[in-house]
């Protein structure tokens, strides 16, 4: 056995250059990640990103085509997954039908010989509160219950790197969001690094220190969460974590810290630092709970910027928020959430409306502009059903 | 309520049949299923009752006609001698059989679910092939293949042709298990810091189990009751279905009636103490659950 | 259960991703035995079928050569048994199908909120394989001979002319061939039908479709592999068999089928080029009739 002793911390993992081609396609391609040591990061993507082949790959369950892995400064790309201090919380958590719990926390220290197997395993159930349960067989077990024993199973190891493979996926929503405050705070408890793969970008964002977005094989961008949300860097990101209003116009005018852009006849102000590209055609965006929306069209200032006049299309009433879709003339549609001060919502269907927001809220994307979606008033779903209700609509007051 | 019952009323609720017919079909559907499915089964068991009740019988030489209920063939089974000789041939043939042929189609089974290798579809033919041909041909062909090569038939050829037969059925018997089996399980012990080895005997083995068991009774039951292939390769030897063919012409002696009875009571024991403690298990796990 | 083995095609496949040694390990015992007695038997049938005479004359004494006329002469010859195997095979596979569904419908789908009930059942169809199959067909031969009760009844009642037989007939055949496949069918039958959802069939009568459109547009469709695998379990043994038909149990003289043929000419008449040649035929017939069946119901992921 490799790795006879416990990790006296979680330890850094780094991927060089990393690519795994299976026959037919490539997962991952050319992937280089640095997860500094006791963090808690989380690779965020949709289904079919590779961000499931990386989590296989760091365990030793794949092997790389290329590239180098190294978790705490040792290269571990050709050894077995038994040899590297790595353990998984599965996404099915594969728990073994045939052992009860204890068997199972026990599984790992049994194998590799360490004196008080069961002891330190019951020790790693009181952590997840299950003790009680030690002598039943999985099948016995809730899913939440089966999940939290995958989790003392792999942690009670000590691994340097505890990987998570959306481990909590299988939950209902409930027990999901209880499940990631105690996986927070059993992290910070252990101080282990952890590596947690997910589609679901709400869990990424309350969980992880650092969140990396993945998309076809590749990283899109990475870092703190309000960061990759407040300045997503291509169109992916900005509408795979939450939603955003996303513009495409020439750059008319530039000054020292901001540049204008040209969107359907109106300036669009972005400041510089918050825009990656500044000449030519760019990409801009906006969060749609930072847009206010005005009955009266505002007065333009240089703090704001204003689209419109347009006509909300639908409204949409979810308590605290309402959402409106509203099209503006030559631009599609925008999407605002804007809260419910008042009874109901502020604006009818069919009202004209302005949106404006602040310069300091826009972005600008990196992406070359032909890749950013550019919504035009025909493509759009929601435009496309208000417009045949209100056909609809009409046919039947004609009749 | 049945499915029927299920579909009748939802059907019936769509309102275009009348109100009779409604009725009509309800009870057609509740009633004449489970009726059916009784005389069925009944009828399935009809032999197999006959073969039970002759072997009390109080026969002379042939064992046709009803002369009365007696034991002596229970307690004496040995007193037809060939009878004993050939059932304990079969138990011999078909415990070497099941052995070879289990251990033989399960690495078989594994390699096909778990591994990537070249000629895949002609080895899935291969496996195929004997299930799909008649055992009339598989019997002359071996038998065939033993006299070209001069090899003298016996209680060893029924084996090697035994074997043959069952390799197939343990594939499809053990591949079901092993696709059922998550492939996380297994990574899970990689994970947990367990060789190969250990994984193989630890996880992979006790879960494949079952299959494994089921594969192997029926590779004893296909051996143990297998005439045709056994007629062709077998020379002077004689098993169990062998011996009832030979005095079929002759009367078959009540004693053939009590083994097969014995093994048919001794499989079906089996087979629902299984069923029963497979039931008592879920109950069990649904009460805790 | 190896009786669907005949309709993995909604089975999930796994993706096997590792290549190694190990595999190889793992198949070569196997399949170099499966080539040994089973592919080279083969083989060995085909140069027998082919054989001529020895020049000695002695019987059973064979030399190699090309002697095509072996199968000319082997189907003029039993034109009649061949003829007949697949006649007898047909009927008792459609006899067997239409005995089975409804037993397999209500043990999959009828009986499931009862397992033990379903487990009960699924023990007695597969009883008859627990007692010597050659016992239950001498069963059946008591229970039809002339002084059973059975005939006497059916005489008495004027059933049955007085002098009539049921056994030595070619309905005591198919009888027999029926009954000994049945389990065959049935349990194909019950694997497909267990696996029906039955929401498909309350969507369908939600879509207006009355109980007997139900199950012919949805139930038989989505059973349709355990048909086709029980169609193949039953009509391959049935076509090879010989025990039923033979004279020693339900058979007669006109009922003798390809397997008696070949089962007389390998062990009694020695003339194993006939025999080689019969089974030869045979097997190219079933096996272009199981191709040709199984391409046409679409399930073609064989095992």
């Amino acid at each position: 056995m490799a790795t006879a002793a416990f990790a006296e911390a979680g330890a850094d993992l780094e991927l060089v250059g990393v690519h795994k081609r299976f026959p037919g396609f490539t997962a991952i391609e050319d992937l280089s990640l640095t997860i500094p040591a006791g963090s808690f990061f989380a690779l965020l993507g949709p289904s079919g990103c590779g961000k499931t082949t990386t989590l296989r790959l760091v365990a030793g369950l794949e092997e790389a085509t290329a590239g180098r892995i190294l978790i705490g400064g040792k290269d571990v790309t050709d050894t077995k997954p038994f040899q590297r201090p790595v353990n998984t919380v599965f996404q099915s958590y594969a728990l073994f039908p045939h052992m009860s719990i204890i068997e199972n926390v026990a599984f790992g220290l049994r194998r590799r010989r360490i004196a008080d197997a069961t002891a330190k395993a019951h020790e790693a159930l009181s952590l997840v509160e299950l003790d009680h349960l030690a002598t039943r067989r999985p099948s016995q077990l809730s899913g939440g219950q089966q999940q939290r024993v995958a989790l003392a199973r792999a942690i009670v190891n000590r691994p340097a790197l505890l990987l998570l493979d959306e481990p909590l996926g299988a939950l209902d929503l409930k027990l999901r969001r209880q499940m990631q405050l105690e996986l927070k705070s059993i992290q910070e408890e252990v101080g282990l690094t952890f590596l947690h793969v997910t589609h679901d970008q709400e869990e990424a964002m309350t969980m992880a220190d650092t969140v990396a977005v993945m998309n076809k094989g590749q990283i899109e961008q990475l870092g703190a969460p309000e960061v990759l949300y407040e300045l997503p860097r291509t169109a992916f990101v900005a509408n795979f974590l939450g939603q955003s209003n996303l513009f495409t116009g020439p750059v008319a005018d530039t000054t020292a810290d901001s540049i204008s852009v040209n969107i359907a006849g109106s300036k669009i102000v972005v400041p510089r630092a918050r825009a990656k590209r500044h000449s030519g055609q760019v990409t801009i965006g906006v969060r749609p709970e930072k847009l206010s929306l005005h009955l009266t069209a505002p007065e333009k200032t240089a703090e704001t910027n204003v689209l419109g006049p347009g006509r909300v299309i639908d409204v949409s009433f979810s308590g605290v928020s309402s959402q409106y879709i509203v099209a503006v003339p030559g631009l599609g549609s925008i999407i605002v959430f804007a809260q419910n001060m008042g009874a109901g919502p502020m604006a009818p269907e069919g009202a004209e409306t302005w949106v404006s927001w602040k310069v300091e809220h826009g972005f600008g994307l990196e992406d070359e502009a032909s890749a950013a979606p550019r919504f035009t008033a025909d493509d759009d779903t929601a435009t496309i059903a208000v417009q045949k209700k209100r056909a609809l609509m009409s046919e039947l007051e004609e009749a | 309520m049945t499915v029927q019952e299920g579909l009748v009323i939802a059907s019936a609720a769509d309102a275009p049949h009348p109100p009779r017919a409604r009725r009509a079909q309800f009870s057609l559907g509740s009633w004449l299923l489970p009726v059916y499915t009784a005389l069925a089964l009944i009828f399935l068991l009809i032999p197999i009752a006959y073969t039970f009740v002759f072997s009390f019988n109080n026969s002379l030489k042939s064992n046709i006609s009803w002369r009365g209920f007696t034991l002596d063939n229970w307690t004496n089974v040995c007193n037809a001698q060939d009878v004993c000789a050939a059932f304990g041939n079969s138990i011999l043939i078909g415990v070497v059989a099941t052995v070879v042929a289990t251990a033989l189609g399960t690495a078989i089974a594994i390699a096909l679910v778990r591994y990537r290798f070249r000629f895949r579809s002609a080895i899935s033919l291969l496996l195929f092939l004997p299930m799909a041909t008649p055992e009339v041909v598989l019997g002359a062909g071996l038998a065939s293949e033993f006299l070209g090569a001069g090899v003298q038939k016996g209680i060893g050829t029924i084996i090697v042709a035994h074997i043959m037969f069952c390799i197939s059925f343990v594939v499809v018997t053990v591949k079901a298990r092993v696709s059922s089996l998550d492939p996380a399980l297994e990574e899970a012990g990689r994970d947990l810091y367990g060789s190969p080895a250990q994984v193989f005997w630890r996880i992979t083995f006790p879960l494949l189990l079952p299959g494994i068991i089921a594969a192997a009774l029926l590779s004893f039951a296909l051996s143990f009751d297998d005439f045709i292939i056994t007629s062709f390769n077998s020379g002077s030897a004689t098993t169990f279905p062998k011996f009832v063919y030979i005095s079929a012409a002759r009367g078959i002696p009540a004693e053939a009636n009590v083994i097969a009875s014995a093994v048919f009571l001794l499989a079906i024991v089996l087979v629902i103490g299984q069923q029963v403690t497979a039931a008592s298990r879920r109950k069990r796990l649904t009460r805790v659950g | 259960m190896a009786f669907s083995a005949f309709a993995t095609g909604t089975a999930r496949e796994q993706v096997p991703r590792r290549k190694s040694r190990v595999a190889l390990l793992l198949l070569l015992p196997g399949i170099l035995y499966l080539v040994l007695f089973f592919l080279v038997p083969l083989v060995s049938l085909v140069i027998t079928s082919l054989q001529a005479p020895s020049a000695f004359g002695d019987v059973g004494s064979y030399q190699t050569a090309f002697n095509w006329n072996n199968y000319v002469v082997s189907i003029t010859q039993y034109g009649d048994q061949i003829v007949r195997s697949f006649f007898y095979a047909v009927l008792a596979t459609v006899f067997a199908l239409l005995f089975s569904y409804p037993l397999a419908y209500f043990i999959g789908v009828t009986a499931r909120p009862w397992p033990l009930l379903q487990n009960l059942m699924l023990v007695l169809v597969i009883a008859p394989f627990f007692i010597s199959f050659l016992l239950r067909t001498l069963a059946w031969k008591s229970l039809l001979s002339d002084e059973s009760g059975f005939v006497t009844g059916l005489k008495a009642l004027s059933l049955l002319a007085p002098d009539a037989h049921i056994t030595g007939t070619p309905v005591a055949v198919v009888f027999g061939l029926t009954y000994n496949f049945i389990p065959f069918m049935t349990l194909p039958l019950y694997a497909a039908l267990e696996r029906l959802d039955t929401q498909y069939l309350e969507a369908g009568s939600d879509l207006y479709a009355r109980p007997s459109t139900v199950f012919r547009k949805v139930t038989i469709p989505l059973s349709m592999p355990g048909i086709v695998s029980g169609v193949l379990l039953t009509f391959i043994p049935a076509a090879g068999d010989y025990v039923n038909a033979s004279r020693e149990f339900l058979g007669g003289t006109g009922t003798a089928m390809m397997g008696n043929v070949i089962e007389s000419n390998f062990l009694i008449l020695l003339n194993y080029p006939a025999a080689a040649s019969l089974s030869i035929i045979l097997m190219v017939v079933i096996l272009a009739i199981v191709t040709a069946y199984v391409r046409r119901s679409g399930t073609e992921d064989l095992l």
